[in-house]
């Protein structure tokens, strides 16, 4: 019980400390808004919030998509080859380190200002950690159970679908619930500093004309659609690994262990 | 009639199919091993001795530096499909459940692979027959991390007969277990090889289990892995825990124990 209370609890704790710094300090709205005046501002402006809300959901999950397709494909492959795994690990690495913000006018310059770059830089942002966590995956299975698979003549088709796909998949929903926020950040960074729509462009607007409200009702907004997307994976991930948790629970299912 | 047969062996360590140089270390060495068919054989050694090595070499997952290994009659250059291993670590797949687990290799060995959706039935029923052989009846449903470690034994073990291989390679199967499961588990494993009539390879570095289990024991030495003694076991089947305790038994323990080498924990 009181762990199915426990974030709700959290979250209020955290609402009623920003309200008291507020208050105690007498700071001003235009630099810090009380978190009554943010929900005023995402009343006020609940259609601007909600047209450019899912324009950025869309452009998260596309870019996102993206990601989980290329990034399940090159993590395959490099768990599965030691050559490839020793060629392209540091390149991953490397290409990692650098700051996307950086590159998104670069996006811009080659595709034009809007939607585009923000998918690039949140698919940019997001498919290191799954590359990186099917890649383990893969690379952690048990050397007997390969020399298991290879003397009954398995080919490298049937241990990646008989072996690698299952075996990785919590490190794969573990990825993608870093990758999502990952996105998200990668979305509404590309939209402030080259959008023409989304929560990024909003809080652009927003800022420049000092409603520091409107910008906080942003930040919740994108937020709250993190957390929407975290619980949906962390939902799918307790449905198809079941078998990785431990848990009492399922003990008891199982007619007591 | 020789059914496996290893000849002037010789493997150098961590790169397989080079050739033997004077600096190499060898992992074993002038191996001369003939292993009839239906044979029961094991191998004993001090720990590192190349007693795995040497089944590697007999599945073809690794190629001789030297010599020819030969099974029915054929070199061995590519992995055998014919076989059946099974290890220390019972390396049971954790999202299928124990059914699931033993069928693994009719979904890649062929015939059964092709015949996978007509043969659903009877493989279902074939998977429950040797699990309920090894005393495993009831527990098919069961997730591997509900079983004891002795219980993921058994189910390795059928896993690795479910598609009647000729030969079933053994590395050590019983060494993480305590001693009761493991003797039981020997009587299992009799009992299985009796009803199957498999080529049975098995190493281990528990002399006991050795003498009990086998028809011909080999020992080798500490690195370079060479066979120092092969020895017959003449003992009348089937062995029970009662037999280990027979002065025959005993004597027969001591004599390969002294073969090991003196001051060296086997």
């Amino acid at each position: 019980m009181l762990e199915r209370l426990a974030p709700w609890l959290a979250a209020l704790v955290f609402v009623a400390v920003w309200w008291c710094v507020v208050a105690a300090f007498g700071i001003k709205s235009f630099v810090l808004p009380t978190p009554w005046e943010t929900v005023v501002a995402l009343c006020n402006y609940r259609y601007a919030l909600f047209i450019n809300g899912l324009a950025t959901l869309a452009t998260t999950l596309l870019g996102f998509a993206v990601a989980v397709v290329f990034g399940m494909l090159l993590g395959i492959v490099v768990g599965s080859s030691r050559l490839a795994y020793s060629a392209l690990y540091p390149l991953l690495v490397g290409f990692n380190s650098v700051p996307k913000a950086a590159l998104v006018p670069i996006f811009v310059i080659w595709f034009g200002a809007g939607t585009v770059p923000a998918v690039i830089t949140a698919f940019m942002l997001s498919f290191f950690p799954i590359v990186a966590n099917i890649a383990t995956a893969f690379a952690t299975i048990e050397p007997e159970l390969l020399e298991v698979m290879r003397s009954l003549g398995a080919s490298q088709r049937d241990m990646t679908i008989k072996i690698g796909i299952p075996r990785s998949l919590p490190f794969f929903f573990a990825s993608l619930k870093i990758a999502i926020t990952l996105a998200f950040v990668g979305s509404v960074i590309a939209e402030i500093v080259a959008g023409n729509t989304g929560i990024g462009n909003v809080m652009l607007i927003a800022s420049s004309n000092f409603n520091v409200p409107l910008v906080f009702a942003a930040l919740i907004v994108v937020g709250v659609m993190g957390v929407g997307m975290y619980a949906i994976f962390d939902f799918a991930e307790r449905r198809m690994t079941s078998w990785s948790v431990r848990g009492a629970n399922i003990m008891q299912q199982a007619g007591g262990g | 009639m020789t059914f496996i047969q290893l000849t002037d062996v010789d493997l150098v360590y961590g790169s397989p199919g080079r050739k033997v140089s004077g600096g190499d270390t060898l992992a074993v060495s002038s191996a001369n091993v003939g292993i009839s068919h239906g044979e029961f054989v094991a191998i004993v050694g001090p720990s590192g001795c190349g007693k795995s090595t040497l089944l590697k070499l007999i599945a073809g997952l690794t190629k001789p530096s030297r010599g020819s290994v030969r099974v029915d009659g054929e070199g061995v250059l590519h992995p055998l499909k014919t076989v059946g291993m099974a290890f220390q670590n019972a390396t049971l797949l954790p999202w299928r459940n124990i059914r699931d687990n033993v069928m693994l290799p009719l979904e890649i060995v062929e015939p059964h692979r092709g015949r996978q959706k007509q043969d659903r039935e009877k493989n279902r029923d074939r998977a429950e027959t040797l699990l309920a052989k090894v005393g495993l009846s009831g527990f098919a449903d069961r997730m591997p991390w509900q079983l004891s470690g002795g219980m993921q034994q058994r189910a390795q073990l059928c896993r690795a007969l479910i598609h009647e291989p000729s030969i079933l390679l053994l590395d050590e199967p019983f060494a993480a277990l305590d001693t009761f499961t493991r003797e039981e588990l020997w009587g299992v494993l009799q009992e299985l090889w009796s009803f199957r009539k498999c080529t049975i390879i098995l190493v281990t570095h528990e002399l006991r289990e050795a003498v009990f289990l086998a028809d011909t024991v080999h020992v080798m030495s500490s690195r370079p892995g060479q066979i120092i003694q092969s020895r017959a076991v003449d003992l009348p089947r089937p062995r029970t825990l009662d037999s280990t305790f027979e002065p025959d038994f005993v004597e027969l323990v001591q004599e390969l124990r002294r073969h090991i080498g003196p001051g060296k924990k086997s």
